[in-house]
């Protein structure tokens, strides 16, 4: 999404020095019989019996490490103070990481549950990042849309212009992050989600510039607890938390709005400078096995791209979700972000802060 | 002797160099540095764009509010306390500190539950039937958040600043016919400047900075200079200027140093 240009290295390594200390220290001490395998993942995006499990079964220590965003995760992989194996990006990071040549192409006969078990419709989708398929292995996707309380809105929701009506003014939570908040704005005035043309970006800054007043706050995570606790009407939310809103708070619906929206995913990579790379891929591996998947999609309720942890789902109706199980064809202007360029990002950073200022 | 000082000071000398020198040379380098590592001053003229200057206009303006509400809240609860009996004020300063044993970050959120659209006050008001306070997401819910977590800041300094005052000096001046009103604006208020600038500085510049606040009980509505500092760091990964607009608020924190040095030579009006 945006990212940071940093030549001087040695200034950069000595901040990283000090926070990567832990993990380059389990680094050069070895691990389990079957030596280490280094991951780093989103926060609270794995079920933690899963990588006991990986553990006892083939011997392979696990050091685990966990970021916030991408943004954040760039540079410490980047900078190379934190050797990992295994990163788990989002589909404009990963286009990022290629470009930089960062990533290590994945020999697929070592990871067979990764083709027999990952739907082909979302190797088809991460095409927009990784054309030819070779880095990168879904993990988790979504959509983002709109979660609505019944009990607050008297009319169907069903588009983005809906976050412009004034009948709803400060009952609205908008993402507080740009490329979302910009993505919402761009689909409702027709626009790609990609677009880096100045003339749309000032009409789609120009729409969450009239759209602000109503807006009660720009929230993040916050948005679940906010919708739950019947504080707004509508908000701009990620899909994976809209099962987790709804079982503690019925009134809620989720909806993909009709101008399109974002579809996400995030895969798992491993780094062309990684220094434990079989056991990443049995660790890949091991994570694509149905038994092991359906219990990471139980755990943080993200849509699996895994066919067979999908089959495995016992509660039919989680299994056949619109939610969590979309069907994609339905809808009009699906995108994927990709990674804008420097240029593009200052760009969005930009028009973003005229956004908030005002 | 002095080798052997200067080895005591050994740990506070190292401390400082890994964690304020380098820190701040690090800041001066990105500052006044580009993305190609050129030296360029472009960084902190960006201060003058408009979204900047606004959310620095804005960031000032909210706390010289919180700076006079906090001392107009802070002074005479000073006073009660100075002329206390030992034993009674420093149970009342235990109080004032209690709260701030708890985590900043907790208590703001805290405000947060509390300011609610239904949070915790405004279900108390519907129950007595009383008008829905909706302050929350506004400025004032900010400058409330900047006064209750630096209140204590302002409290302690003056305090110490009017429990110094030789009561002989108040004495004589009843005994020179001074009233209530004249002693305090002639003697106690001039006696206790110390106090009150060193309060002032200790509350302006933390809610100058503060992008917390903002963006908890500003709903991110809100742009202080803080929050266009922590953007440029943790979204926009622009730590250039960032940085340079880092080093333009250093200028007002050095501003308020050099006031503390003028009014308070003697240190008097330190926290305790």
């Amino acid at each position: 999404m945006r990212h940071r240009n940093v030549k001087n290295k040695a200034l950069l390594g000595g901040i990283m020095l000090l926070a990567a200390a832990g993990i380059a220290g389990c680094g050069s001490s070895g691990g389990g019989k079957g030596g280490q395998v280094i991951v780093y993942n989103w926060g609270e995006y794995i079920d933690p019996d899963t990588i006991e499990m990986f553990e006892e079964e083939t011997g392979i220590e696990v050091v685990y490490d966990e970021f916030e965003t991408n943004e954040i995760m760039y540079p410490k992989v980047e900078s190379g103070a934190a050797s990992y194996d295994v990163v788990c990006p989002s589909d404009y990071m990963i286009s990022k990481m290629i470009a930089n040549d960062m990533l290590a192409e994945l020999n697929f006969d070592n990871i067979p549950n990764a083709k027999k078990n990952i739907g082909a419709q979302y190797y088809e989708q991460s095409k927009g990042f990784d054309p030819e398929n070779q880095y990168a292995i879904p993990y988790c996707w979504g959509t983002v849309g709109i979660l609505y309380n019944k009990t607050m809105v008297d009319e169907p929701i069903t588009s983005w212009a809906q976050l412009w009506d004034e009948k709803y003014a400060d009952n609205i939570l908008m993402q507080d992050s740009v490329r979302d908040a910009f993505m919402v704005a761009e689909k409702l005035n027709g626009f790609s989600m990609n677009t880096t043309d100045p003339q749309e970006l000032e009409t789609a800054k120009n729409s969450l510039i009239e759209q602000k007043p109503l807006v009660q706050a720009y929230v993040i995570d916050q948005v679940r607890d906010k919708m739950i606790g019947n504080e707004a009407a509508i908000g701009v939310i990620y899909s994976g938390e809209a099962i987790y809103t709804q079982r503690e708070n019925p009134d809620l619906e989720y909806v993909i709005p009709e101008e399109g929206t974002n579809v996400w995913i995030d895969s798992w990579v491993i780094l062309k400078d990684a220094p434990n790379k079989e056991n990443a891929e049995k660790f890949i591996d091991f994570m694509c096995r149905g038994d092991i998947a359906v219990k990471n999609f139980e755990y943080i309720t993200y849509s699996t791209p895994n066919d067979a942890a999908r089959e495995l789902i016992e509660d039919e109706d989680i299994r056949n979700s619109e939610i969590a199980f979309p069907d994609l064809s339905k809808f009009n202007n699906l995108e994927t972000f990709v990674y804008l360029g420097e240029d593009g990002d200052a760009l969005y950073n930009e028009l973003w802060k005229e956004v908030k200022s005002n | 002797m002095t080798s052997k000082n200067k080895w005591l000071s050994a740990p506070y000398t190292l401390w400082s160099v890994v964690f304020i020198i380098i820190p701040l040379c690090m800041i001066f380098y990105y500052g006044l540095t580009d993305k190609t590592g050129a030296f360029t001053l472009e960084n902190i003229m960006a201060i003058a764009t408009a979204e900047h200057a606004k959310a620095l206009r804005l960031s000032i303006l909210l706390s010289l509010i919180s700076t006079l509400l906090c001392f107009l809240l802070a002074y005479p609860l000073a006073m009660i306390l100075a002329n206390m009996k030992v034993s009674q004020h420093s149970f009342i300063i235990l109080i004032f500190i209690l709260p701030m044993w708890m985590n900043f970050l907790l208590r703001t959120l805290a405000w947060q539950t509390l300011l609610e659209k239904n949070g915790v006050i405004n279900n108390i008001l519907t129950f007595l039937h009383l008008p829905n306070i909706n302050i929350i997401n506004t400025p004032y819910a900010i400058i409330l958040g900047m006064v209750y977590n630096f209140l204590p800041f302002m409290v302690l300094p003056l305090y110490n600043a009017l429990s110094k005052i030789d009561k002989n000096v108040i004495n004589a001046a009843r005994d020179l016919g001074a009233d209530n009103v004249h002693t305090f604006f002639r003697i106690i208020l001039p006696l206790s400047v110390p106090g009150i600038i060193s309060g002032i500085s200790m509350v302006f510049v933390p809610a100058l900075t503060t992008f917390v606040i903002s963006s908890l009980l500003g709903g991110s509505k809100i742009l202080l200079i803080g929050n266009v500092i922590d953007q440029e760091f943790t979204q926009a990964s622009n730590w250039h200027l960032g940085s340079g607009l880092s080093i333009v608020l250093m200028l007002f924190i050095i501003l308020n140093m050099i006031a503390s040095a003028v009014f308070d030579k003697d240190g008097e009006g330190s926290m305790l």
